[in-house]
């Protein structure tokens, strides 16, 4: 009998980001040759838990970890990637890191070329040794056929398939040596079908060479088909880690998601809907990494409706996509009327207005006052905060309405400030938000998309931007429809909830509806079709 | 203190340097023999003279397509409108405001046709507006050899046909702005007046331009071109009104230029005049994405200076007359530091 | 690598035809001018040969930069510059023929490294902007120079021949006669096959290079910078070190250049001295263009390609203006706007194809799989 030392064993790991706690406590092992399904919802901790791992720098840079990590029993810290990968410990990206204009077999020995000496080494190093083709194929190759997948060694990777990007990145890892444990992030989720299916028994043939997998993947039917193990994190700590033997689907679908404390969720028997305000059909987007494939849903006026789902699966897509901001198409239809999509001043001329979930990059003029932020679309589309000249020949911006406009608002969301003149790259994420909001409100907008409210924001003005949108919404009548990656906030504030999986719409569920069951729908299960 | 750094740092350090250096040309000026008064007379002038070039980059540098090496399209506008209000016998103002007058739609159509061009090429416009100067200036010079002209004043004397590359402006408008309402102070200070005021009202107008909902949407784009988009607004059309003005500003500048020199310079010519321009607004103070009328002022007013004194107060100290090589050093220094420096908008 | 599949042969001609509008647009423009020029045809190819021989060493010297994604090195004029020191010397010391070019480069070499280095350093500050910033250093450079050999030669860096001195007793003369070396790599070996004079040791010397380049290409540094040159970030995260390598690309682009320019002045026979490398970048990157190269991709037959094309415009396009136009000069402005027009030309070619391929390429998207890019940035980062 080999000896039983885990491969990896990670204890009592801790982490904290500027006193936010990701990580508490996290501990777990790893036998050699094991698969091990890591769950979570975004957040939940499993992106800093793997760069824990991998020694990334960032981590070191925010104040290092608590906890020991072991690899065959003996503690490590690896001081950057490249340490670890020196340790045996590959990591597939979800982004491809691949060359495009280089073959599989350039790609697979990416800076692990084997070489052949020269003079021009002795005189000048290294680096000059040249290249020996021959064998950089057999080494491809051979780490191709231990993933037991088709692949053209010498195919580019810029005419390939997306899945056989995927086995090429896996191909890099495995050839290295000494790997013996290999992390794949959302490996899955670029593929086919028909395509995962190969990758998991690809999986399972490197976990029967001995090496150990850690597979993290949303479509919790594949953690069933292929783990040996499971391990749930939520809200940074670990709260199950068992045999996959016989876990059904649900039951992890509600680990990932249970709360205890559940008290904002009711549904409100006294609102009161209009008539649909806003019909979308067929809607697909292409919005990079959160692609829309096919949606379709209606608002009803007066309705806040809420739309959640993992990252990556299209959520934040639709808003954007609507708004014209990323190419679209399918049919959008406000109070009746139809919407042209691409085009952002349509959107907003039809009275839409979007707070963007990308704050710095869409959503405000960092190096610009706050005046500017707020008055700017309006100005844009609707001419107000101009000061006509010559009888409307030329107009120009009236500095004094945009004043007061900024200041109203900044009264009204309590945004802390040195004053209107105040650069927005200079405020904190939760002020720039409300910043974000403001410019939405002085469109005076029939109907108001917001994307991730209250992400990277502090829980005084989380609850501060949530009130103002339920005040919006009860007192204005502006209909509402949020995307949000927090559950708890869409179940808190919404009257009805969409969750959207690989760009589809798994289902529309009330707030009230069972945790599990939102669980089920970010899984992958379409089971609960419209129930609501 | 710490406020202190970060407004130096900001500023940056050569432009710094080089502020201190003209003060340092003024104060020694006396010291060996140059007089002031003589010297910041010729300033001024110069100053009036280049200063609407350097203004012409303000709108592209604010709608985000980068510092206009291509702004001998604009100058060929102007040089078009010059050689022909000469060609038709205008002289005096008319000669002078027909010149502005006939070189707009010129510009117009050149900064149309630049623009949809500079769209199509997102992210290396200035090595490909450097090259669009180059060959336009480089294919009128052919024209200016081929186009009709006749008037003796302008043609080569011997062939009588084709443009000389020096046409002098004498008896047309040879200083018509400088020497309006000019004051002289004593026997070596002149303040010229007109070329001063053209400059102002030149200055105000982009002001008013800027401060304009298109001169909004256009800054908004140059600083985040995703947020003016979710704003409704077209990128590409902001900027291709930012490069028509500044193509309009260059053919304008060209025009106050030579009234000033006193002469129409043609064929090579124009072939470099970009640089002078975009080192001024950037010794200024401007960045490759943010320009203002105080950089244009301060930036032309430094650089000015610095063409003007260090000949005379340098070749006096050294005996050697070194102020080509500060000139090409200076102002391709200041060209480079900007061009290497962190691009400021934050995202 | 080989070609996926076969296009239909119209489409085909259309894809060739868009690939190399540069150089068909230069093609046709020639054609007509070769007959108009009256030139005979030996005279045409005698000076090609010439051009050849001269010119080639310096075009060869953009390859690497392109290569390592920093586009067309307009800075390679500082090794042009270096190349121009090592000369002056070698004149100075009056060392002449073959020796007094190796000397030339010998001395050219630690500057031109040195150079090289610089403009490295500085181009990786400047990323996304190699080409401008490399094209202003090479101003600047050019001051710089004008420093060194118009005020230091003589005062505080020795020369002894008054001869090259300016009669103030420093700086070097504006014109250098370079009789001691004209020519002498040229003549080293000539061939003489028919009515033509083939210098056979300068195209020896441009073929070593060519070798040289096609073997570097196999060597680890070379696939480095192939890497390098189509994804940063991805060769970074792969361990190779990309700055430095950056760096190489351009130390190497200079140190060619120098020799270039040595070779290039070795056969004018004399050298303007302040003036002789304000156009070497120009005609460089002409050239490369014209031979069908891209600012991401070039090769040794753009090269060859472009040289000849760029140089048979140059020589028959002024005797072609002076026939249809009466005048040399038109032929001569001409052949310099369709230059610049080129370089213009290719560069905005380019660049457009750059997003029209990124569009399609998310086009393909559409509907079918995404690209997956999540915001896991954000996610360990922030919450």
């Amino acid at each position: 009998m080999p000896d039983d030392t885990p491969l990896l064993s990670l204890e009592g790991i801790t982490k904290d980001f500027y006193g936010t706690t990701v990580l508490r406590d996290v501990t777990f092992a790893l036998k050699r040759g094991e698969i091990l399904g890591l769950v979570g919802e975004n957040g939940a901790g499993k992106t800093t838990l793997m760069r824990i791992l991998f020694g990334m720098p960032v981590i070191a840079e925010t104040g290092g970890f608590g906890g020991t990590v072991r690899i065959d029993g003996q503690p490590v810290s690896f001081r950057n990637p490249f340490d670890a990968l020196d340790a045996g410990i590959g990591m597939v990206h979800q982004e491809f890191s691949l060359i495009p204009g280089f073959t599989t077999t350039e790609n697979i020995m990416l800076n692990r070329e084997p070489s052949r000496r020269n003079v021009a080494v002795d005189l000048f190093g290294p680096r000059m040794a040249t290249l020996d083709r021959p064998a950089m194929t057999t080494r491809a190759t051979k780490a191709i056929e231990r993933l037991g997948v088709e692949l053209d060694p010498d195919m580019l990777v810029s005419e390939m398939p997306v899945g056989h990007k995927q086995f090429t990145e896996i191909a890099r890892e495995i050839d290295r040596e000494n790997v013996k444990l290999l992390v794949l992030d959302e490996p899955t989720a670029v593929l086919a079908e028909s395509e995962a299916e190969i990758l998991l028994d690809s999986l399972r043939r490197l976990a029967a060479q001995g090496i150990s997998i850690i597979f993290i993947s949303h479509r919790l039917h594949e953690i069933t088909a292929v783990a040996d193990r499971v391990v749930v994190l939520r809200d940074g700590q670990l709260v199950k880690d068992t045999s996959a033997k016989g876990v059904e689907v649900r039951e992890i679908a509600a680990w990932m998601v249970g709360r205890e404390v559940d008290a904002n969720a009711r549904v409100r028997s006294d609102r009161k809907y209009g008539g649909p305000a806003l019909e979308v059909e067929r809607l697909w987007v292409d919005m990079p990494g959160e692609t829309v494939r096919d949606v379709s849903f209606s608002v009803r006026e007066g309705e806040i409706f809420g739309i959640g789902g993992l990252a990556g699966q299209g959520k934040l897509g639709i808003p954007n996509g609507i708004m014209g901001l990323f190419a679209a198409g399918g049919t959008v239809r406000l109070h009746g009327k139809h919407v042209e999509l691409d085009a952002p001043r349509a959107a907003l001329d039809a009275g839409m207005a979007f707070v963007s979930e990308d704050r710095r990059g869409v959503g405000l003029l960092l190096d610009e006052s706050l005046d500017w932020n707020i008055a700017f679309t309006a100005m844009q589309v609707k001419g107000s905060y101009l000061k006509r000249w010559l009888g409307g020949l030329f107009s120009l911006r009236d500095e004094k309405a945009m004043r007061a406009l900024a200041e109203q608002y900044i009264e009204q969301l309590e945004i802390k400030c040195t004053g209107h003149r105040q650069k927005a790259k200079e405020l904190s994420g939760g002020n720039q938000q409300k910043i974000c909001l403001a410019k939405a409100f002085a469109l005076e907008p029939n109907l108001l998309f917001v994307s991730e409210p209250t992400r990277g924001i502090d829980v005084g003005a989380k609850k501060l931007v949530l009130d103002k949108l339920r005040h919006y919404n009860r007192d204005e009548g502006t209909t509402i429809v949020m995307v949000s990656s927090e559950l708890e906030e869409l179940r808190a504030i919404c009257d009805r909830v969409a969750i959207v999986d690989e760009g589809r719409i798994a289902g529309i569920l009330p707030p009230d509806a069972p945790l599990a069951d939102f669980g089920l729908l970010m899984a992958g299960e379409r089971a609960a079709e419209a129930s609501a | 203190m710490n406020k202190l750094k970060t407004a130096v740092a900001d500023f940056g350090w050569p432009r710094i340097i080089i502020f201190f250096f003209v003060v340092a040309l003024f104060v020694a000026a006396p010291l060996v023999g140059v007089r002031v008064d003589g010297a910041l007379s010729d300033v001024l002038s110069r100053f009036g003279q280049n200063g609407i070039l350097v203004l012409a980059l303000v709108p592209m540098v604010q709608a985000g397509a980068g510092l206009n090496f291509g702004l001998p399209v604009g100058i060929i506008a102007g040089l078009l409108g010059g050689t022909l209000s000469m060609q038709f016998g205008l002289s005096g103002w008319a000669g002078f405001l027909g010149a502005v007058g006939i070189s707009l739609p010129f510009a117009v159509l050149f900064g149309w046709a630049y623009g949809l061009l500079l769209n199509k090429v997102k992210g290396e416009e200035m090595t490909i507006a450097m090259y669009v100067g180059f060959s336009m200036v480089t294919f009128f010079a052919i024209l200016w050899l081929l186009l009709p002209y006749s008037s003796p004043n302008m043609v080569w004397g011997y062939s009588g046909t084709g443009l000389r590359t020096t046409i002098t402006l004498d008896g047309y408008w040879t200083k018509i702005l400088n020497d309006f309402l000019a004051i002289r102070i004593g026997r070596f200070f002149v303040f010229p007046t007109g070329l001063l005021a053209f400059f102002a009202a030149a200055t105000g107008t982009m002001w008013l331009f800027l401060r304009s909902k298109t001169g909004t949407a256009m800054t908004a784009v140059g600083s985040n071109p995703d947020f003016a988009r979710a704003g409704g607004v077209s990128s590409d059309r902001m900027r291709l009104v930012s490069v028509v003005v500044s193509t309009v500003f260059g053919a304008v500048g060209i025009l106050v230029y030579q009234q000033s020199y006193g002469f129409i310079q043609l064929y090579q010519a124009p072939l470099y005049m970009a640089f002078p321009a975009v080192a001024a607004i950037l010794l200024g103070g401007a960045s490759v994405n943010k320009a203002s009328m105080v950089n244009v002022l301060v930036g032309t007013f430094l650089f000015q200076a610095i063409l003007t004194m260090t000949p005379n107060v340098i070749n006096s100290v050294l005996q050697t007359d070194m102020s080509e090589v500060i000139r090409i050093v200076i102002s391709n220094g200041m060209i480079i530091y900007a061009l290497t420096r962190k691009t400021k908008v934050s995202k | 690598m080989k070609t996926p599949f076969k296009l239909p042969s119209a489409a085909r001609v259309r894809r060739f035809a868009a690939d190399n509008v540069v150089v068909l647009i230069f093609l046709s423009v020639t054609a007509i001018a070769v007959p108009s020029s009256n030139l005979s045809a030996s005279y045409i190819i005698q000076d090609l040969l010439t051009r050849y021989g001269r010119n080639a060493f310096l075009v060869f010297s953009l390859l690497l930069p392109i290569m390592a994604g920093m586009g067309i090195n307009f800075g390679m004029v500082l090794g042009a510059m270096a190349g121009e020191i090592g000369l002056i010397f070698a004149v100075d010391q009056g060392i002449a023929g073959v020796q007094g070019l190796l000397y030339a480069v010998l001395v050219g070499a630690p500057i031109a490294v040195l150079l090289g280095w610089i403009a490295g350093q500085v181009l990786n500050r400047a990323r996304g902007r190699e080409m401008v910033t490399g094209y202003i250093l090479g101003f600047f450079m050019d001051g710089v120079y004008q420093f060194v050999v118009l005020y230091l030669m003589g005062a505080i860096i020795p020369i002894t021949s008054k001869a090259i001195t300016l009669s103030r007793g420093y700086g070097i003369r504006n014109t250098l006669g370079l009789d001691s070396v004209r020519q002498s790599l040229d003549k080293l070996l000539k061939l003489e096959l028919g009515p033509f004079d083939l210098p056979m040791a300068t195209y020896l010397v441009i073929a070593l290079l060519a070798l040289f380049i096609v073997w570097f290409r196999r060597t680890k540094l070379g696939q480095d910078m192939r890497a390098i040159g189509q994804d940063q970030t991805v060769s970074h995260s792969a361990g190779i070190p990309v700055e430095r390598t950056r760096i190489l690309a351009i130390v190497i682009s200079t140190l060619l250049a120098m020799v270039g320019q040595i070779i290039f002045l070795q056969n004018m026979g004399n050298m303007a001295t302040y003036n002789a490398h304000r156009q070497t970048g120009f005609f460089a990157a002409a050239a490369i263009l014209v031979g069908g190269a891209s600012v991401a991709k070039a090769t040794i037959p753009n090269v060859l390609v472009g040289v000849g094309l760029l140089h048979l415009m140059y020589i028959v396009v002024p005797p072609a203006g002076a026939r249809l136009f009466g005048s040399a000069q038109i032929g001569e402005y001409f052949r310099d706007a369709m230059s610049y027009a080129v370089i213009a030309l290719a560069l905005a070619l380019h660049a457009w194809r750059k997003r029209a391929n990124a569009e399609s390429a998310r086009a393909g998207l559409r509907g079918a799989a995404s690209g997956a890019v999540q915001p896991a940035k954000t996610e360990g980062g922030a919450e």
